[in-house]
């Protein structure tokens, strides 16, 4: 059965991706979701033995890959509930994408190569989740890396797009880069790459040490960081982040799918996968921690300042990422899992519905020529506003569970990397709120601004030619509701970013969830039962922010609509500072892409032509045969005659020297 | 059956007949020529299936006293040189397919050079005579020197010259060695000289001498600088059997002389190999990001490859050698499918300018998808053999040297921007003019020659054990040869890490 979903995917793949041309598009679209459909009906099944049956979990071993010495990979599935969780949220959400899809690349000319791809993006992300040990994950890994380069980059014709998919690629392999090294470091000190068997090890090793520059360092600390930083690439983390925004270059549902609901919790499904390794090294776990809650601030805050709707949601879905690493560095991976699964569903949802709205407003992405689409696209309004009720965790949605257990967990950890992660985690539910209301009332609230858009423009130009449109208002523009095969999938996420949280709460997250999770990550009983007893000012803390936010983004984008204009000016440098996301990009550029194609010039040039050829080869032509006279005599054909000279000459001097050489041996 | 004399001799007679007889008109050449490499690849596949997988032994042992006690025709083949012989004949068959309409000028001679090139390469795998070896090793130069200077591109005179002085002093040096160590041990016999225990001093500068001619071959930094120029002007197919087969000796060379010969020496002087593998990587992969050329970009990414090759050889334990012996496969299929690329649109636009490209995906579909499934295979992808090689290499070198590790393996970020850069400029954005517009997409011939590659990468890729089988004796003969000495590593290694480990887990 395991075998089937996750190969399954694979074959409609190649089928649309070389026979896309032969069978045309509409089969083509057939095979990919109905392929995916049947997917995720495996995986709701196999979910439901988990979940309500208590099976134990499984391997199924598929075939040998790489034997070297010790060293012994295989491709095999390992089956249990934490993977189960992963296989339902992967393969929901890329089924609705699938059908969502249908509507939204309605007009693309290559809609084949899409599916294809997104199929194929399905099929590794399987193989990462369904992984017995850290090579075939890596297989995954690189695997939803290369889907993603493909997706981001599928408008190939704009350069933006190349670059953001090149941008994406090659962040996530300095990840990769990380990653690698820990199995390989994994691979030393545990002899295996199987997850099971390391696993099994960790305790023996926890507390040893190695020398490193004359320090003793720990070695499960420095196993854990290194395979950190693969999460961090994948996971977009603070200072590996910076592909993510740039990657809503590519078409909406994949944004939903690849950049919101799976391939970027690939870091946290990791981590969680590995946690009795994470639970070996405190030091590991702070700066799991750390990281977790400065990229939840980081995010947050350029999130507050973006215009374009896609933009926000990938900055809201970093900083999201971002809390659930700080949950699972304070050891509560039950919590991590759960905001991971409530927010596949909200967050999907809320990029879907953007799709949505985007393709209402004729391609236009900018929220400043938005405004007052509540009542042209209510279906969208209602269901994007579940989706903001979730993710900013009003009460009994699937935000509000899993986000309080995250910050109840961080409290509760009594560590004081949990501490300041609740802080923070608490300020930034505060500024998820209010960006994500200014969101939904620049959308759907106020008056229409929809003139002003060049892709408005270009459409009413399209409809009567040569009618200029005033700048302000609707420009005579009448958005449409999408179409059902649009509206259905946003049907569905909405039942999970309302219900998923109150359905499996007790199970992801409650002191009886060691019987739910059945030894598949690190449980902490203890840390479960202590949540309970927070004091009663942390419980409400979520929902204070919740209000807060939602205040006083009324407050300044319908109430005051000046205010944020002018509070930006009040305060030049910090806006500055937030539009160009904290100077990343900028600084990324001058230390490490200019000096590098810098330095390739100068290598090329001064290295390989002035330096190593000057007093090489050429030198060496010069100095023998006088440079001119060599070439010249080079030129008039004597390359037959250079190479008989060479091999009589080699023939000469083993002839000489041989009998000379046994004459040695004699002695 | 002398199996391995009649594979050697078949294409040299299949060339004297093209040469000699009148009348060979190009069709007929062509034909000659492809019949003649397709034999060659049954027989050598009949070699793989008769070849038994268990034990170090060399199979298929001919000896025939030719100029005793100096010179003898005797051939065999272990694992490795199986593996090897294996990557050369699969594709010089599409080589003479990608030279089919390409090339016009002189093909009986042309094809001719190509036969004789696979005799020697065959020889040169199969060889048991160190003299006989040298006599095929540096004879296998003279066709290619031929092929790139008779129908190279406009530069061919400096490129041939250039690889003709490099290899040139490498070999007088090789000479000499071998000629020293043949006096000491007093047999030519490879397996002889395999066990023999030589001097450590002696050993110190005998390394050293081969190091030149292998070093030069890789070509290792900073003795690379021959093979950008010779890629460039080489015909296409002249660039594939460069890159594919003859890059391979370098690396032939020390598994078979230098690990097993030098076992001293090798130990001490791995810091000297690491240390120019570390440079090499970093610096060839710079220096590929901003080449103009395709078939410059090609060649310096071969000589990063080939630094992973070199670091996981004297990494000299069993993932780094055979991960090396992988990556040698493997490179040779990718890098040669990727000049083969390059072709495909050279032959259309007759220019290699990167800058002339673009949009290839809207007007070359099929090409586009292959090349970027070579790209993928040669950043490392897992499922393709790039990413077993560079695994296999990195893993087993971290345990000797976790610093070196380090280093190379920032391979894999620089070689994804330098391939991913070279893919967006050829195939994404808009096409660079009405003529690259034009080009049509690959042909069944063009197609033909791509798909057995890609398959052959795929099945590496995903089931490696094929081929690792036939080569684990032989590579397990040589890590017991090192076994026991003292390697040089740096201080603060994390692998002084690995002793107190397994002490620990014995103990469990």
């Amino acid at each position: 059965m395991i075998q089937l979903l996750v190969f399954l995917p694979l074959l409609t793949a190649l089928v649309a991706g070389l026979g896309g041309r032969v069978i045309g598009n509409v089969p083509a679209k057939i095979v990919t979701t109905a392929g995916l459909f049947a997917s995720a009906g495996l995986a709701w099944v196999i979910f439901a033995r988990f979940w309500l049956s208590g099976a134990q979990g499984f391997d199924v071993p598929v075939l040998d890959w790489i034997q070297s010495g010790d060293l012994s990979v295989h491709w095999a599935f390992k089956v249990d509930t934490l993977t189960a969780v992963m296989l339902v949220v992967v393969t929901t959400v890329s089924a609705l994408v699938h059908l969502y899809s249908w509507g939204y690349m309605a007009e693309d000319p290559s809609q084949p190569r899409f599916f294809a791809y997104l199929s194929l993006f399905t099929f590794a992300m399987l193989m990462l989740v369904t992984a017995d040990n850290l090579v075939q994950m890596f297989f995954g890994w690189e695997g939803v890396g290369l889907a993603s380069y493909l997706l981001i980059g599928f408008w190939y014709h704009k350069p933006s797009a190349n670059a953001a998919a090149i941008k994406a690629f090659v962040v996530n392999r300095v990840g990769d880069f990380g990653f690698s090294l820990g199995i390989f470091a994994t691979f030393m000190v545990f002899g295996t790459v199987s997850i099971d068997a390391i696993l099994a090890a960790v305790p023996g090793q926890a507390g040893a040490t190695f020398s490193f520059l004359g320090h003793s360092v720990d070695v499960m600390t420095t196993l854990c960081l290194l395979l950190f930083v693969g999460a961090m690439g994948k996971s977009a983390q603070l200072g590996l982040h910076t592909w993510l925004p740039d990657a809503m270059e590519g078409p909406t549902p994949v944004s939903a799918l690849i950049h919101a609901a799976t391939m970027v919790t690939a870091g946290v499904f990791m981590v969680c996968r590995l946690s009795p390794m994470f639970e070996a090294s405190v030091t590991a776990q702070a700066v799991v921690t750390y990281v977790g809650a400065a990229t939840a601030l980081f995010a947050a805050s350029v999130a507050l300042v973006q215009t374009d709707i896609k933009r926000v949601i990938a900055y809201s879905t970093c900083s999201q990422l971002g809390y659930m690493f700080f949950a699972a560095g304070s050891g509560a991976y039950g919590a991590a899992m759960f905001h991971l699964f409530t927010h596949a569903f909200f967050k999907a949802l809320l990029f879907l519905g953007a799709g949505s709205v985007i393709h209402a407003m004729h391609h236009e992405q900018d929220m400043r020529f938005y405004g007052g689409l509540r009542k042209h696209i209510p279906i969208t309004f209602a269901l994007m506003t579940i989706g903001t009720l979730a993710l900013t965790g009003f009460f009994f949605t699937a935000g509000y569970y899993s986000k309080d257990a995250i910050l109840e967990a961080a409290f509760a950890s009594g560590m004081t990397h949990g501490q300041f992660a609740f802080l923070v985690g608490a300020f930034v539910a505060l500024l998820t709120s209010f960006y994500s209301w200014r969101l939904v009332f620049l959308t759907f609230y106020g008056s229409p601004r929809w003139a002003g858009s060049e892709h408005i423009q270009h459409a009413l130009h399209d409809a009567h030619d040569g009618h200029h449109a005033p700048a302000t208002g609707t420009g005579g523009y009448h958005p449409h509701e999408s179409p059902v095969s649009m509206l259905i999938p946003l049907f569905i996420l909405g039942a999970g970013a309302l219900g998923a949280g109150w359905l499996w709460h007790t199970h992801f997250v409650g002191p009886e969830g060691g019987e739910f999770w059945r030894g598949s990550l690190a449980f902490r009983k203890d840390l479960m039962l202590a949540m309970e007893h927070v004091p009663i000012w942390v419980v409400w803390t979520p929902s204070v922010a919740f209000f807060a936010g939602l205040l006083g983004a009324w407050y300044a984008y319908l109430r005051a609509p000046h205010l944020p204009a002018r509070a930006a000016g009040a305060v030049p440098a910090l806006y500055a500072f937030l539009t160009h996301k904290w100077y990343f990009d900028e600084l990324y550029d001058a230390i490490f892409v200019r000096p590098a194609f810098a330095i390739g010039r100068f290598l090329w040039v001064r290295g390989d032509q002035q330096v190593i050829d000057r007093f090489g080869p050429d030198g060496v032509a010069a100095a023998v045969a006088g440079g001119a006279r060599a070439a010249k005599r080079f030129q008039t054909g004597y390359v037959y005659s250079y190479a008989l000279v060479m091999l009589v000459g080699l023939a000469v001097a083993a002839a000489w020297f041989l009998p000379a050489a046994f004459g040695l041996a004699g002695k | 059956m002398p199996m391995l004399s009649i594979m050697i001799l078949l294409p040299v007679l299949a060339a004297l007949l093209l040469v000699m007889l009148p009348g060979v008109d190009a069709r007929r050449a062509r034909l000659v020529a492809l019949v003649t490499t397709l034999v060659e690849f049954v027989l050598a596949l009949m070699l793989w299936q008769r070849f038994e997988n268990a034990g170090a032994a060399f199979q298929f042992v001919e000896k025939l006293p030719l100029f005793a006690p100096y010179l003898d025709w005797h051939l065999g083949i272990d694992g490795i040189a199986l593996m090897l012989i294996l990557l050369s004949v699969f594709l010089m068959p599409l080589c003479i397919l990608a030279s089919w309409e390409s090339v016009q000028k002189r093909v009986p001679e042309y094809m001719a050079a190509f036969l004789v090139m696979e005799s020697l390469m065959i020889g040169t795998f199969a060889a048991r005579d160190i003299f006989l070896f040298y006599l095929f090793f540096e004879a296998g130069l003279i066709p290619m020197f031929l092929i790139i200077g008779i129908w190279g591109g406009a530069r061919r005179i400096y490129a041939s010259y250039k690889f003709f002085l490099y290899t040139l002093l490498g070999s007088v040096l090789m000479l000499v060695g071998m000629i020293y160590m043949v006096g000491v041990a007093g047999s030519t016999d490879i397996g002889v000289l395999s066990l023999y225990d030589f001097d450590p001093h002696a050993q110190f500068w005998l390394f050293l001498a081969f190091f030149a001619s292998f070093a030069v071959k890789m070509p290792m930094w900073p003795v690379h600088t021959w093979l950008p120029d010779a890629h460039v002007e080489a015909p296409t197919a002249g660039s594939v059997i460069l890159a594919g087969v003859l890059l391979k000796l370098g690396g032939y060379g020390f598994v078979r002389f230098s690990l097993p010969m030098f076992t001293d020496a090798s130990a001490q002087l791995i810091w000297l190999v690491f240390g120019l593998s570390m440079v090499a990587v970093v610096y060839t992969s710079l220096v590929a990001l901003v080449q103009n050329d395709m078939k410059k970009l090609i060649a310096y990414s071969s000589v990063a490859h080939m630094a992973f090759v070199t670091a996981g050889l004297f990494a000299l334990n069993t993932q780094g050698i055979e991960g090396s012996l992988v990556m040698m496969l493997s490179h040779g299929l990718v890098s040669g499918a990727l000049f083969l690329c390059v072709g495909v649109v050279y032959d259309r636009l007759h220019t290699r300018e990167i800058a002339r490209y673009g949009g290839l995906a809207d007007t070359m579909p099929r090409y586009a998808l292959l090349l970027l499934f070579f790209t993928m295979a040669s950043v490392g992808l897992p499922a393709t053999s790039g990413f077993v090689a560079e695994f296999l290499v990195l893993i087993g070198l971290y345990q000797t040297s976790s610093w070196a590790t380090l280093i190379m393996t920032t391979g894999i970020i620089l070689g994804a921007a330098y391939m991913l850069w070279l893919y967006r400029r050829v195939a994404f954005g808009a096409a660079a003019g009405d003529d690259t517009r034009a080009m049509p997409d690959l042909s069944l011939r063009e197609v033909a020659i791509l798909l057995p590659i890609t398959a052959a990468v795929l099945w590496m890729g995903i089931y490696p054990a094929s081929f690792q089988a036939p080569m684990k004796p032989a590579v397990a003969s040589i890590v017991e040869r090192l076994k026991g000495r003292e390697l040089a590593t740096l201080p603060t290694d994390m692998t002084t890490l690995r002793p107190a480990v397994t002490a620990e887990m014995a103990a469990q």
